[in-house]
């Protein structure tokens, strides 16, 4: 026994002692996937501010309608400006020779951005734009600096300055780090409302990055379940054959 | 180790159950793989119903559009085309439509049709898959006195009546199919639902 | 009954079936010490089957072309059914794979394996690795994302660092001047076609195990003990038939093996990142390099040997053979073993020490090896690495001088 938890740790270790890397503090997204609710909001802000310039390529609307529980009716009638079939996916109209044309390079697809970057890093990022006058759009962001694209939730959130402080670095240079952020003008929504937006935008962006996620966990308990009782059977059996040999 | 004391009854329970629990688990290893090869959702998008305006079909004139990939058409039927359904009915096969399978229960009629004026059928042979040729004139030479118009297979000489109805003797076992369909409005029909009619 | 018998009288005639099955299953004596290590040579076939098959239909709905593949492997994940969990299966079982094959190869390690008579076991085990490197290689380019595309990019360009001939080699092997659609679609060819290599070598293993016998916790040749047990008279004492005490046994093994792999497959399909990486969910983009790429996890060790070896006169030749060098230095293990004793069990303490530092050096080499270098992090790899190849190079001096401890007649329970 002792050597089979030995063996276990052997095959743990190399996943467990990498840490992940650095970059800007990011704020937990602390989403919840089970919230319909939550995700149905996401949906309407992703199709209403996202989708003009972002496609979501790999996502079809009827999948959506299903997994949301929302009826295909529904969709059609308040989701889908982009086209008119149920079973598409989220295309946009916009090439990538425009997106280069208008934000320097194409907006990037948005269907797995959630696994590229993380939920957090997408919650931090839709909190972080800041008043930035020497950017194209006036806005710059924390979480990804000179991003090019602009703060299109602005009218929600209202505008933001980034306070920086000065600190020194290992070799003795001072450095400008980001202490935090101070409102400038009033957006529609207070910042709690605003942070739910943000975090129902994320909800719903993990979702599309791996619709099954939900399904899968849910799946995956039966199957251990199942295997447990081969598993207590398998075990007996062996037993009973080994009476032989000891 | 000695094998008198071996309880035979309890190894071969546990033997069974575990062959037992392992074939059930097997089975549910190989579901997936099964069920991959259905059509996947992108198939199923591209297969979904399609609509087709018919307002501008005149008498006579055939439409086709296209439905999971197979051809659909859409015949205006004359008067006297419908008058001549019933002088046919001795010399086809299944002139009642009793085989369900082809075609949805609204269409067992005479006419094979939701309205009677327009046909829609898939344009594919139940033969062997050849799509026929609409042949609309009346006792061709070719096809004889007794045609009053319909659609001829030309792979292997299948006859259909203008309600797709397949005549006696030809090598085409079966009506053509009738697919799920409905009307949204005088002249528009959408083909691949029927919103749950049948 | 009789039925069955003229039946399988039938086929006798015409195939050795029952010969096969009592040779090999019935009638195969293996010593009846085996531990938790020896489970891990069926749990290796397990994976095998499991990576072929989910491959084959993976191979079903993917797409081997630049402009498709990421998109495909989207289309597995969403829109066939049941896509998403053979894709997980197939991504999961690879580096299970590389997991069960460690723990096997250090099972060898820790009992003398590799000794005579199955140096040529040992030999051919090493090649299945070898071989398992190489269809994990091209398998992580098909998705196509930036650490698929990077990662190949990098390992491709070790070619060109061989003096030369190096960047004509690369041009050939890439069949363009990056990695390019070309590159994909042979990568695809290979990696489709290898683990049918790899079956049959699996096959040649097994084979050879089946000539000299299994070894055993401690290191003992059951053949030449005592004969006679209460399944034959002529069979060794300490051996026990395959079928069916193993084969309940390996059973047990796969059920606990499953348990851990389903866990991983529904609820941690991508393991924080080392058995699905982040940036690979960005699509292949030749003109961006991610910020920090890592080879897969079970490649991290060697790939820290191949940064740790300074490059000479701009040349990054000597890591190139020094990476290769710390695998095909495997090949000459069983020469280079001179303890009297096979086992870790009999062995002394020296020898027990120096395996175990080797296993943490290992460790902190894959550690390393996703790490970007930092100069602390380069000293360590350097030591890590030479102390990697002292423990091969030293070994027959080691393994001399180490104080062993008598070997019984007969194996222990």
């Amino acid at each position: 026994m002792k050597k089979l938890i030995v063996a276990f740790l052997l095959a743990a270790v190399p996943m467990l002692v990498m840490a992940a890397g650095g970059g800007a503090h990011l704020d937990d997204a602390d989403i919840d996937l089970g919230d319909q609710a939550s995700l149905q909001r996401g949906a309407k802000y992703f199709v209403n501010y996202c989708l003009s310039c972002h496609s979501a390529q790999f996502q079809r609307y009827n999948r959506m309608a299903r997994d949301l529980g929302l009826t295909e009716t529904e969709v059609i009638e308040n989701l889908m400006f982009t086209t008119d079939k149920i079973g598409d996916t989220m295309k946009i109209a916009m090439t990538e020779e425009q997106g280069t044309e208008w934000f320097g390079s194409p907006p990037p697809d948005l269907s797995v951005l959630a696994r590229a970057r993380g939920v957090d890093w997408i919650y931090t990022y839709l909190r972080s734009f800041y008043v930035d006058e020497k950017r194209p759009f006036g806005v710059n962001n924390i979480v990804f600096p000179d991003v090019g694209m602009p703060h299109v939730l602005w009218e929600l959130q209202g505008a933001q300055k980034a306070v920086f402080k000065l600190e020194k670095d290992a070799a003795g240079n001072d450095v400008e780090k980001f202490d935090h952020f101070e409102p400038v003008s009033e957006g529609l929504l207070s910042p709690a409302e605003y942070d739910q937006v943000a975090r129902d935008l994320t909800a719903f962006m993990s979702y599309i990055a791996e619709p099954i996620q939900m399904e899968r966990k849910r799946l995956g308990v039966w199957v251990l379940l199942f295997i447990a009782v081969f598993f207590v059977l398998s075990y007996l059996l062996k037993k009973e054959y080994w009476k032989d040999v000891h | 180790m000695s094998a008198d004391g071996v309880d035979l009854k309890k190894r071969r329970t546990l033997t069974l159950a575990t062959s037992a629990v392992g074939a059930v688990g097997t089975g549910f290893a190989i579901y997936p793989f099964l069920a991959a090869w259905a059509p996947s959702e992108k198939a199923k998008a591209a297969g979904a119903p399609v609509e087709a305006d018919i307002g501008k079909l005149e008498p006579g004139q055939l439409m086709r559009v296209k439905w999971r990939g197979k051809p659909v058409w859409i015949v205006y039927r004359t008067d006297q085309n419908l008058q001549d359904l019933s002088s046919l009915e001795s010399i086809l096969l299944d002139p009642d439509s009793d085989d369900t399978g082809q075609q949805p229960d609204y269409c067992k009629n005479p006419e094979r049709a939701i309205k009677g004026k327009y046909l829609v059928a898939i344009g594919i042979c139940t033969h062997l898959g050849c799509s026929p040729t609409y042949r609309p004139e009346i006792a061709p030479e070719d096809l004889g006195p007794e045609w009053k118009g319909g659609f001829f297979c030309p792979c292997h000489g299948s006859k259909f009546d203008l309600s797709g109805r397949v005549y006696a003797g030809v090598p085409a076992p079966k009506n053509l199919e009738i697919p799920p369909y409905q009307y949204l409005s005088d002249s528009r029909i959408l083909i691949g639902t029927d919103g749950g009619a049948a | 009954m009789s039925m069955m018998k003229n039946f399988m009288g039938w086929i006798d005639d015409r195939y050795p079936m029952t010969k096969v099955w009592n040779e090999h299953l019935a009638q195969y004596y293996a010593p009846k010490n085996f531990n938790f290590w020896y489970f891990m040579g069926s749990l290796a076939l397990l994976v095998l089957v499991i990576q072929i098959v989910t491959g084959v239909w993976l191979a079903m709905s993917y797409k081997p072309d630049a402009e498709l593949a990421f998109g495909s492997v989207e289309y597995i994940m969403r829109d066939v059914e049941w896509g998403w969990l053979i894709r997980y299966l197939h991504s999961t079982g690879a580096s299970a794979f590389f997991v069960v094959i460690y723990l096997h190869m250090f099972r060898g390690l820790m009992y003398g394996s590799y000794r005579k008579p199955r140096e040529l076991l040992w030999i051919i085990g090493v090649i299945i690795y070898l071989a398992m490197m190489a269809t994990a290689f091209f398998g992580y380019l098909l998705p196509w994302g930036q650490m698929s595309y990077w990662g190949a990019q990098v390992i491709v360009n070790l070619f060109s660092a061989v003096p030369v001939i190096g960047p004509d080699l690369g041009v050939w092997v890439r069949g363009d001047y990056v990695i390019s659609d070309a590159t994909l679609n042979r990568f695809f060819a290979l990696h489709f076609l290898l683990p049918f290599i790899l079956a049959a070598l699996v096959f040649i293993h097994i084979v050879a195990l089946h000539k000299v016998g299994s070894n055993n916790p401690d290191g003992i040749e059951i053949k030449k003990g005592p004969k006679g047990n209460r399944w034959s008279d002529s069979a060794p004492a300490d051996g026990i038939p395959f079928h069916p005490y193993y084969t309940v046994k390996d059973i047990a093994g796969v059920a606990g093996f499953l348990f851990l792999f389903a866990a991983v497959v529904f609820f941690a399909p991508e393991m924080g990142g080392y058995f699905i990486e982040h940036p690979n969910f960005e699509p292949a983009n030749p003109l961006k390099t991610p910020e920090h790429i890592a080879p897969v996890w079970y490649f991290t060790p060697f790939y820290a040997i191949l940064r740790a070896v300074p490059s000479i006169a701009g040349s990054a030749f000597p890591g190139v053979v020094a990476m290769f060098a710390s695998i095909l230095i495997m090949f000459f293990l069983p020469w280079l073993d001179r303890s009297p004793v096979k086992s870790i069990k009999y062995k002394g303490m020296l020898y027990k020490v120096i395996l175990w530092i080797f296993v943490l050096d290992f460790i902190m080499l894959g550690y390393l090896g996703v790490k970007p270098t930092t100069d602390l992090y380069k000293l360590m790899a350097q030591i890590g690495t030479i102390y990697y190849f002292a423990f091969f190079l030293l070994m027959p001096i080691y393994s001399k001088i180490d104080k062993t401890k008598p070997v019984p007649e007969r194996v222990t329970e």
